[in-house]
Parts: C-alpha cells; sequence; structure tokens
C-alpha cells in the first residue's frame, strides 16, 4: 500500500506498474501446443500416433534419400559403393539424365532446340494465362506454334511458314467475307487454307530438309518428358476450343450440327483411350493411302485432342446449363447476334463456372500423356520402362526412376492447379 | 398489393401521344405446345404512349410484351413494331431488338462486366459506337439514373434497386424508341421500388414509348393514358386509368381491382 493513499477511499496512482510476462503457458508455442494438439485426451493421442508415423516414415525414407548415390554408372556400382546400407541409386537420374527428359535418339547436340523451344513457350502462354499483360504478346503466341514445330522437328524452314500462311489466308477471307455471311466466310477460309498449304507444299522442293540450317528429327525420335511437354502442350490448346465448339454445338438448334456434335461426344466418351491411340498407332494406317505418311506424333495428337474435347465439351455444357436464363435473354433483348452474344457475355461466364472442371480434364490429359508408352513411344514413362529398365546397368532400379517421373508430373500438375485457383479468384467478381 | 404513389408532382408537358404508330399488333395468337398463352390479340401502341398491362399470373401479359421483341415466338398474327415486320428473319429481330428497350424483373445485368461495361457493350458491338462516345453517353444516363459513381463497381456490389436503374440505363444506352418493363420492381423491397418508379416516371415525363407490366397500380394511375386489362390470354378491357379504376365495366377486372385493391 505504498503507492496509494490508503486512508481514503478516493484512489490515485503514483507509480507505473511495469508490464510483466504472462505465465509460460499462455503464450507462445506452450500456448499453441496446448490449444492445437494436446486440447484432449483424445487430440493428445491422435498428436502422439501422427508423430509416431511420421517419425516411421522418416526413418526408413530419410536415410534412403540422404544416403543417395549420385555418380556411379551401374546399378552394380552403386551396390558396391553403399555397401549394404539403405540408400537410393540415384545415379540412374544423372547418368540417363537427357535420355529421361528427351529420349534416346534425338541427337544430342540439337538439345538447346527444344529447350529454347520449352523458354519461348512461356513467353508465349504468359498473355493468354495472365490477360492483364498487353495484348499485343498475343502475336507472339500465335507465331509460337509454327516457330516451335521448325525449332523441334528441324528441317527446311518453308515448311511452318506455309503452315503460317495458310492460317493467315485463311484469317483473311473469313475476316472479308464471314461479316455479309458466316457459312461463305467458314467454309471460304477453309477452302483458302487448304488451297495455300497443297499449292505451298508442292512448291518445297524434294530436298528441301536435307541440308536446312537446322538438322531435321523425324517424330520417331522424340521421347523422353519433351514427348510428354508437347503432347500435353498441343493437346490442351487445341481440345479447349474444339471443346467449345462441341459445347455450343450440341445446344445448337440445327439438328445437322445438334446430331454430329452428340454422336461424336457420346462414341469419344465411351471409349477407352487407350483403344483410340492403338487405332492411331496400328488401324489408321489402313484408312490413309499406303504411301502417306501421316506422322504417327500427329496421329496420337488428333487422338487425344479428340478424347478431351469430348470431356471438356461436357465441362463447359455443364457451365452452359448453369448460366440463367436471363442472362441469353439480355443479350439478345439489346440486339447481340448469335456469335456477339456468345463469345461477350455467355461463354466467359460459363467458362469461369468450369474453370475446376476444365483444369481437371486438363490435369488427366497430361498424365493421360504417358499412355502412348504402350503403342511404342518413348516417353519418360516409355523410357522408364523401356531401354532404362531393360538396360543391364540398370535393371531393377525403380523406386528412384517412378519417383521421378511423378515428381516431374506432380510439380506440372500442381502449378496448374494452383493456376486455376488463381484464376477463379481474379475473376470473381462479387464480394463473397 | 401497395398502392406507392410518387410524391412529387409530374411534369405532363412532354407526354404526348403522337399520331405515328410504334407497335401494331393484329390478330396475334401464340401456343406453348398445346396450351392456348395468348388469344386474338389486337393492339396499337402510338409513339409516347404509357400503357400499363395487369392481370393476374398466368394471364400472358409477359409473354405478351416478351413477343414483341422475339424473346417468344408467335404462331399466328402479325407484328409491326417501328415500321419493321417481326418475322423469322434474323435480321429484322435483331433490328428491332436494338429498337426497343427491355427491362427484367431480375434484372439481367451481366455480371462479369463492370456496370459501365454493361452500359457500352451493345452500343460498341451492335450500334458500332467509338468507345469514347459509348463511355460518355453510359455516365450520361448513369448520371440520369442518379448511380454514376458506381459506374466501375460489378453489378454484384449493389443493390437490387441499384442493379434495376442500371439495367434501364443499359436499355437507354441504345437509344430505344420503345421501352419495354416486365414485372421491373416485382423483385424489389419496399424502398427499392420507389426509387425504380421514380426512374421510370422520369423517363414518361420525357415522352418515351413504355409497356409496363407492373403491379403498381399508383404508377399506373399516375403515369399511364391507358390500362390493358388480361386474363386468361385475351385482353379483357382496356381504358384510360381514371375510367378503369373507379369505373371498370367487366365483373373479371372488378374482382381483380378488388383483390388487388382491397386491402
Amino acid at each position: 500500500m505504498s503507492d496509494t493513499h490508503a486512508h481514503s477511499i478516493a484512489f490515485v496512482r503514483e507509480t507505473e506498474i511495469p508490464p510483466a510476462p504472462p505465465p509460460a503457458g499462455e503464450t507462445g508455442p506452450v500456448k499453441w501446443l496446448r490449444e492445437n494438439l494436446f486440447s484432449n485426451a483424445v487430440n493428445s493421442a491422435l498428436t502422439i500416433a501422427a508423430l509416431l508415423v511420421i517419425y516411421l516414415l522418416l526413418s526408413k525414407t530419410l536415410p534412403w534419400l540422404l544416403n543417395g548415390v549420385w555418380t556411379t554408372s551401374s546399378l552394380a556400382e552403386c551396390r558396391e559403393v553403399l555397401q549394404g546400407k539403405t540408400g537410393a541409386c540415384f545415379s540412374v537420374l544423372t547418368e540417363r539424365w537427357n535420355q529421361l527428359l528427351y529420349g534416346f535418339k534425338y541427337p544430342s547436340d540439337q538439345y538447346w532446340r527444344p529447350n529454347l523451344a520449352l523458354v519461348l513457350l512461356l513467353f508465349a502462354i504468359a498473355p493468354v494465362l495472365f490477360f492483364d499483360l498487353p495484348r499485343k504478346l498475343l502475336a507472339f503466341t500465335a507465331v509460337y506454334p509454327f516457330l516451335a514445330f521448325w525449332l523441334i522437328w528441324g528441317g527446311t524452314i518453308l515448311a511452318p511458314i506455309v503452315a503460317l500462311v495458310g492460317f493467315v489466308a485463311g484469317a483473311f477471307v473469313f475476316q472479308t467475307y464471314g461479316k455479309s455471311s458466316f457459312a461463305v466466310g467458314f467454309f471460304g477460309a477453309i477452302a483458302a487454307a487448304f488451297a495455300v498449304w497443297i499449292i505451298g507444299g508442292m512448291l518445297i522442293p524434294d530436298g528441301a530438309s536435307d541440308n536446312a540450317m537446322l538438322q531435321a528429327v523425324p517424330s520417331r525420335d522424340l521421347g523422353g518428358f519433351m514427348l510428354n511437354l508437347m503432347l500435353g502442350v498441343t493437346c490442351v490448346s487445341l481440345s479447349l476450343p474444339l471443346g467449345i465448339a462441341l459445347a455450343l454445338g450440341r445446344q445448337s438448334d440445327m439438328p445437322l450440327i445438334k446430331w454430329i456434335c452428340v454422336v461424336f461426344i457420346e462414341f469419344v466418351r465411351g471409349v477407352p483411350l487407350i483403344t483410340l491411340l492403338f487405332v492411331a498407332s496400328v488401324m489408321l494406317a489402313y484408312f490413309f493411302p499406303p504411301e502417306s505418311t501421316v506422322d504417327l506424333f500427329l496421329r496420337v495428337v488428333i487422338m487425344i485432342t479428340m478424347f478431351s474435347a469430348a470431356y471438356i465439351a461436357e465441362v463447359i455444357r455443364g457451365g452452359l446449363a448453369a448460366l440463367p436464363k436471363g442472362q441469353y435473354e439480355a443479350a439478345d433483348s439489346l440486339g447481340l447476334d448469335y456469335p456477339q452474344a456468345m463469345r461477350l457475355i455467355i461463354l466467359p461466364q460459363a467458362l469461369k463456372i468450369s474453370i475446376p472442371g476444365i483444369v481437371n480434364v486438363a490435369v488427366g490429359l497430361f498424365k493421360d500423356t504417358t499412355l502412348v508408352s504402350v503403342i511404342s513411344m518413348f516417353d519418360l514413362v516409355g523410357m522408364i520402362r523401356g531401354p532404362i529398365l531393360a538396360s543391364t546397368e540398370w535393371n531393377g532400379v525403380y523406386w528412384e526412376l517412378l519417383g521421378f517421373a511423378a515428381l516431374l508430373f506432380f510439380v506440372v500438375c500442381y502449378g496448374i492447379s494452383q493456376y486455376s485457383q488463381w484464376l477463379e479468384r481474379r475473376l470473381a467478381t462479387d464480394h463473397r | 398489393m401497395s398502392e406507392l404513389m410518387s410524391d412529387r408532382a409530374i411534369d405532363r408537358s412532354k407526354m404526348q401521344v403522337s399520331d405515328e404508330v410504334a407497335i401494331e399488333i393484329n390478330g396475334m395468337n401464340k401456343w406453348y405446345g398445346s396450351f392456348h398463352v395468348l388469344r386474338d390479340i389486337n393492339l396499337t401502341v402510338n409513339q409516347g404512349e404509357r400503357i400499363v398491362i395487369a392481370g393476374p399470373s398466368g394471364s400472358g401479359k409477359s409473354t405478351l410484351i416478351r413477343c414483341l421483341n422475339a424473346l417468344e415466338e408467335h404462331q399466328q398474327g402479325k407484328i409491326v413494331v417501328d415500321g419493321t415486320e417481326l418475322s423469322n428473319d434474323l435480321k429484322n429481330i435483331d433490328k428491332i431488338r436494338s429498337e426497343v428497350g427491355m427491362v427484367f424483373q431480375h434484372f439481367n445485368l451481366f455480371p462479369h462486366l463492370t456496370i459501365l461495361e454493361n452500359c457500352t457493350l451493345a452500343p460498341i458491338w451492335v450500334r458500332k459506337t467509338p468507345k469514347k462516345e459509348a463511355e460518355e453517353r453510359a455516365m450520361h444516363f448513369l448520371e440520369k439514373v442518379k448511380i454514376p459513381e458506381q459506374a466501375h463497381k460489378y453489378p454484384g456490389m449493389l443493390s437490387g434497386g441499384q442493379q434495376q436503374r442500371v439495367a434501364i440505363a443499359r436499355s437507354l444506352c441504345m437509344m430505344p424508341r420503345i421501352m419495354l418493363f416486365d414485372e421491373p420492381t416485382s423483385a424489389l423491397d419496399p424502398e427499392m421500388i420507389k426509387e425504380v418508379l421514380d426512374t421510370m416516371i422520369e423517363l414518361a415525363e420525357e415522352g418515351m414509348t413504355m409497356l409496363c407490366v407492373t403491379h403498381e397500380m399508383g404508377f399506373a394511375r399516375q403515369v399511364a393514358n391507358r390500362v390493358i386489362f388480361m386474363d386468361a390470354g385475351q385482353i379483357v378491357e382496356q381504358n384510360e386509368p381514371e375510367e378503369f379504376f373507379n369505373n371498370p365495366k367487366s365483373d373479371r377486372t372488378k374482382l381483380f381491382l378488388s383483390q388487388i385493391l382491397g386491402h
């Protein structure tokens, strides 16, 4: 009672009480542990059990990971180094690194070409994925497929140029005539593009690829994770527009278009992808003239694209069905015509609703590209199952190789999933 | 049903009905499957008329005005809107739709676009108005419906009354000659009904041709120059508001009015 006037009821504080630290149980890690891990008997027991499981897992995997051998050139050598201790033979990854990424036939002095194509790919898809970037960057995106084709396959530069000119001619015809009549513009554009491709194809001299600036690499020499990425990127970017077209076609008032779309979707969805791939690798050859050389890569791209487009179409149909009818009516009542209403009002909203479903299909498609290993294309899994595991040096190394494959796919798929979540947040326009 | 009356004096100086015909409906019939929704509708609306269409639910009043901009197809009869006949020709339909504004019960704003973009979209894409001009006009109409400060928000952030006023502004940005209102206040709280009705009254004062399906009988009394009563797909009675409310002729109308104004 030294700091107060104890004689009266009135009270005046004359000295400050210094702040004291709280009791040990009320702050910091102790409090957090008590609240989150040991709040009652059941939770405490679960915490201890979980810790045990984590300990068991780590006690087995950590030595395996940390003892890993990175520098030997065969499994036998690796076992020698380990001398019976637990440890991974990661040296298979370092020794076969190029095979895992590029396959075993891509000329090793040309690895810079797919590498460059990958770097440019990032620039090309940036304006598509992040639409706050300036729209002019899309010009590069439009040129990229032809550039990437030339970089990866090499050969004469005339082939991608003819392809590009064909598309430009088609777009030009559509711009000119599409306004007055959609059908004339549409079919005229297709005719113009084919005319350019056929005439251009005849103009390219036969030996043009022999001494080209970039050495020609045939499709059967592509492989490794590069092949998975190429198939994944190509098929996703082709199947999205095709899926949108199918979804809209299925809603069409024109019976012919509607039924073509329905039959296509139902048929392709009802067939396993693996059978479609076998059709691509074996049976399609019967339908083309004997001397024609429709590329195996192209045939596989067509099949996977058809397959995932059918799925994407159904996902988007769900999005279209979820839109209130009032949106169509409002667009109609303002005098927007069908293409405008779809492009400006309906599709932006339907696609936004469909993002989780589309990403689901895209992730599934990317992983399904490993199925091409079954039709003897040497993608990442094909390389592991075939040339690497079958070799005398590395016969029997499963965990390291398949774990590596899983890791590569996980990184890409997790990235896609994170992007889609960002996109959903970015497109949210209500305050929920 | 409430009878909200605007508390301000209404300026009737510009509310002139001209002789020019805006809409002509001749012997129009419509069926949903085998259900006869609209039966032998004949109606002529002159430029500058303000018409309120009333009637019990299911009487076909919404269907009627939705036929006027081809949101619903009619199977028989002739509809001429602003000199263009409604047929299956898409060009004609798009032309009529761009001349006729429509306001919906549930607003139907585009939720992925800002208020300003909602208002400029159709002028830019349908009328090919330059973007700057379209934005200036949109701001003009947003000021008129008294929400210019919301221009850069999204519809989901606005109240129902504000959204409906934006919807009116969006229609006005197309400079329509005729405005259709399909129960514009039915989805709103009473406070918000008044702000929307005030906007509609202002529009009427400027001489806009209006067809309103509404249960707001106060609005009908104050603004309409003709009230149409529909039941079972037919026009049962039409008259000037004074006569219609004070001296209804048909028993069906009397019953309806006693129910709607009774309490």
